[in-house]
């Protein structure tokens, strides 16, 4: 589904021609573009110049817009995070990729005490509007080293800004959106759905984006507001909260299973889209919350918290988390760790039995 | 824990760790005729777009210009008029007067914290009035002097100290972690060496720019063993930045001293060595060595000869900040027996030698400065002192989180004013 018109801005859908692409493609497009628009914007990461980066998100935007614009940097995140500060301090806009979400720790002093604290310490005298890329999620047989969720880190910290996309129309529109606002984003990207839509039966073969709606992607520049949900699906039976490859498990299942659900794609996790989601629970008196990372202090913590505080009186059922275990990612029990149909059908069961 | 392996089993020799240990603690004579400080002039000045490699030995000597006669010695000396001299001497004696009097108010309960420089004004003084206005710097928290030397307003340094409703900074800082957009200061963190990628970045941004500006930032020796410090080497020196990494060794962090950032085994100025950066160790306390370093150091990121790393060898003549004794973990007598003496007496001295001062004069810039800082400070109470009632309106605490206000901090900020109107019962404007 894609967004209304009222959301988008300087480009209706309606004018640009249709086409399928993938989210990678998206992604590499979001980026051309805002390099073209925007001579403030850079982009720099392990191996994102020549190479074109791991998953080939920034394939040829150096061969187009030159080498002081894209290039690589040193393994060093604490200095590409750092580096990217200073040189949003000086008044560029730089969108930094970091390779793996798992590899983003040795830069977290300079994003949760720097970057994010950066405003404010300085009464708006500086700012940080760094835009930082990074696959995450699993389902790639990553081991524990490239599967990690670990948005709620970065929720937590008072001063960054946390998105997620899981289309390719998506991705187009909340990175441009991530690019151009004026403080630092997280923009993870689930890289199980770079190449098409995961429904989490892992043992069936995977649909390509260009059979699913969403993979159709206007060429030119539009934005995607931050903080708002994307009404994936309308139903009564219950809600469901999910965000990146979560969001077409979850939708996989409950067609499956015949479940008329109100499904949000939260899309930005911090600011939330608290309106919509009081609206929907209020609506079905059943809230599903459905994430990949590790359960304990999870970002569906804080959202079962939210409604239970916000929609209490409206519930018919308790709030149900579906999530990763409490370990690390497994190589091999890789499936075994991924909160499947199986995991998301029982708690679905449970929801609509009380 | 598994039992060790007996040497006596294996043949090989039992390990022995190294903790280091300074040479003096507290009631020890301090001895200081192991450092050697070389001569003044003595040491040769490379053309700024010297290879590091040709200039290696300057990493490990000291470039100094002062002599014992108090006259400038050698290929260094800036060769600076003296009304340039007499500012900065003036620059100096006015941090101190400035260091004295904030220390004081501390003690005296008007503010949380405070730090000094005594004894290291000359490096931050003198090494930033070689750079041009409107190069960028990223200072650590000791660097107070950059801002009297670029003509920031005292009177916002004390309201920052004091955390008042005329706080730049909106009261949310520790004080002296000043920001000046307007003097190219960059927001001082508190978390150490975090600016120093930060100033690469900056240097690399200008370069990506085709600007004419650079940077320079500041840290301490002992923050040189944070990842971040060397994380900025490794980017100066990959991308060729216009950047200047002054490491001020003043020989202690807090109570630990040089030794545990790895100054037992080669001087900090060796560490651009490694990366192929060009590195100067100089007299921390000779301005004009310092003058003459950052000088070299900026002609040389100016002609995109690369960064350049200056230690500067000083000693902190005081503590940490308000919130240590020294007298606890290191030798009173160190201060007096440092072999590099007094900056500010050194240049005063110097001034005096060359007959371009006197110490009628020196009387009465003394003066001058405790009365100008005296009546600033009476000045910035007006608009309160930390803890007394008169801080920015309660919802700018909630400011400047993002650049708009969320929702949820909307919430959270209703909440804070009603928990005042709770406390104090009535709906006074608390903002």
């Amino acid at each position: 589904m894609n967004e209304s018109p009222d959301t988008m801005t300087e480009a209706t859908a309606a004018n640009l021609p249709e086409r399928r692409i993938n989210m990678i493609e998206a992604i590499n497009e979001a980026l051309d573009i805002m390099l073209t628009r925007d001579p403030d914007v850079i982009i720099m990461g392990e191996d994102v110049g020549y190479f074109g980066g791991v998953f080939r998100a920034t394939a040829g935007l150096q061969a187009k817009h030159g080498k002081t614009r894209v290039f690589d940097t040193p393994i060093s995140e604490c200095g590409i995070i750092g580096a990217a500060v200073g040189m949003g301090a000086y008044g560029l806009r730089p969108v930094p990729e970091i390779q793996f979400a798992d590899y983003i720790y040795p830069g977290l002093d300079q994003l949760i005490s720097e970057a994010a604290r950066l405003r404010y310490r300085s009464a708006g005298d500086y700012i940080a509007p760094l835009t930082v890329r990074s696959p995450f999620g699993g389902g790639i047989f990553g081991g524990q080293t490239h599967s990690q969720s670990p948005e709620a880190l970065f929720t937590h910290v008072s001063g960054l800004k946390t998105v997620i996309p899981s289309t390719p129309y998506d991705a187009k529109g909340l990175l441009i959106a991530a690019i151009e606002d004026n403080d630092p984003v997280i923009f993870f990207e689930p890289k199980r759905i770079y190449n098409g839509p995961f429904s989490g039966y892992y043992d069936k073969p995977v649909e390509p984006w260009k059979k699913h709606p969403d993979s159709v992607v206007p060429e030119g520049y539009y934005k995607i507001p931050l903080g708002k949900v994307r009404h994936v699906r309308e139903g009564e039976a219950l809600t469901v909260l999910a965000y990146g490859t979560m969001v077409h498990v979850t939708e996989a299942v409950c067609k499956a299973k015949g479940i008329d659900a109100d499904i949000l794609d939260l899309r930005t996790l911090v600011p939330l889209d608290i309106q919509a989601i009081e609206a929907s629970v209020e609506k079905t008196g059943r809230c599903l919350i459905v994430h990949e990372a590790t359960r304990t202090s999870g970002f569906g913590a804080e959202l079962s918290a939210l409604v239970t505080e916000r929609c209490f009186y409206h519930l018919e059922a308790p709030v149900e988390r579906v999530t990763g275990f409490d370990t690390p990612y497994p190589h091999s029990l890789e499936w075994a760790y991924f909160p499947g149909p199986v995991r998301i059908g029982e708690a679905i069961d449970k929801l609509l039995s009380e | 824990m598994a039992e060790p392996a007996n040497p006596a089993d294996t043949n090989r020799p039992a390990l022995a760790l190294h903790v280091p240990e300074p040479k003096y603690r507290p009631g020890d004579k301090a001895d200081f005729s192991h450092i050697d400080v070389g001569s003044p002039g003595a040491q040769p000045r490379p053309d700024e777009s010297c290879h590091p490699s040709q200039m290696a030995d300057l990493a490990y000597g000291l470039v100094r210009v002062l002599g014992d006669d108090h006259q400038a010695h050698g290929p260094w000396n800036p060769r600076l008029d003296p009304e340039t001299l007499r500012t900065m001497l003036g620059h100096m004696a006015m941090v101190r007067a400035f260091d004295e009097r904030m220390f004081r108010g501390q003690r005296q309960g008007k503010t949380s914290f405070y730090m000094k420089c005594t004894g290291e004004e000359a490096t931050s003084i003198a090494s930033s009035m070689a750079l041009a206005s409107d190069d960028m710097v990223f200072p650590s928290y000791r660097q107070q002097g950059i801002l009297i030397a670029r003509g920031y307003p005292m009177l916002d340094m004390i309201n920052q100290i004091y955390s008042n409703r005329a706080d730049k900074l909106k009261g949310r800082q520790l004080p002296i972690m000043y920001s000046s957009r307007e003097h190219s200061f960059f927001s001082i963190s508190g978390n150490l060496a975090t600016q120093t990628p930060q100033a690469v970045g900056w240097a690399m941004a200008s370069a990506i720019k085709g600007d004419s500006r650079i940077a320079a930032t500041w840290v301490g020796e002992g923050s040189t063993a944070e990842g971040d410090f060397h994380a900025a080497c490794t980017f100066a020196a990959v991308y060729n930045a216009p950047v200047i990494l002054n490491v001020i060794n003043n020989q202690w962090a807090i109570s630990s001293f040089s030794g545990f950032a790895g100054g037992e085994r080669t001087t900090f100025a060796a560490r651009g060595l490694g990366y192929g950066i060009a590195a100067l160790r100089v007299d921390g306390n000779d301005a004009l060595a310092c003058y003459a370093a950052a000088q070299w150091a900026a002609n040389r990121a100016r002609g995109n000869h690369g960064p350049t790393l200056i230690e500067y060898f000083t000693y902190r003549a005081e503590g940490h900040s308000t919130s240590d004794d020294p007298s606890g973990y290191r030798s009173a007598q160190e201060r007096e027996e440092w072999p590099l003496g007094d900056p500010v007496m050194r240049l005063k001295k110097h001034l005096i030698a060359i007959g371009e001062w006197d110490l009628d004069r020196q009387a009465a810039m003394d003066v001058e400065c405790a009365e100008l800082v005296k009546a600033t400070t009476k000045e910035a109470e007006k608009n309160g002192i930390l803890g007394h009632g008169l801080h920015h309106p309660f919802h700018t605490m909630f400011e400047d989180v993002f650049e708009e206000l969320p929702w949820h901090l909307e919430e959270q900020a209703d909440q804070a004013i009603r928990e005042r109107i709770t406390k104090f019962g009535s709906e006074r404007p608390f903002g």
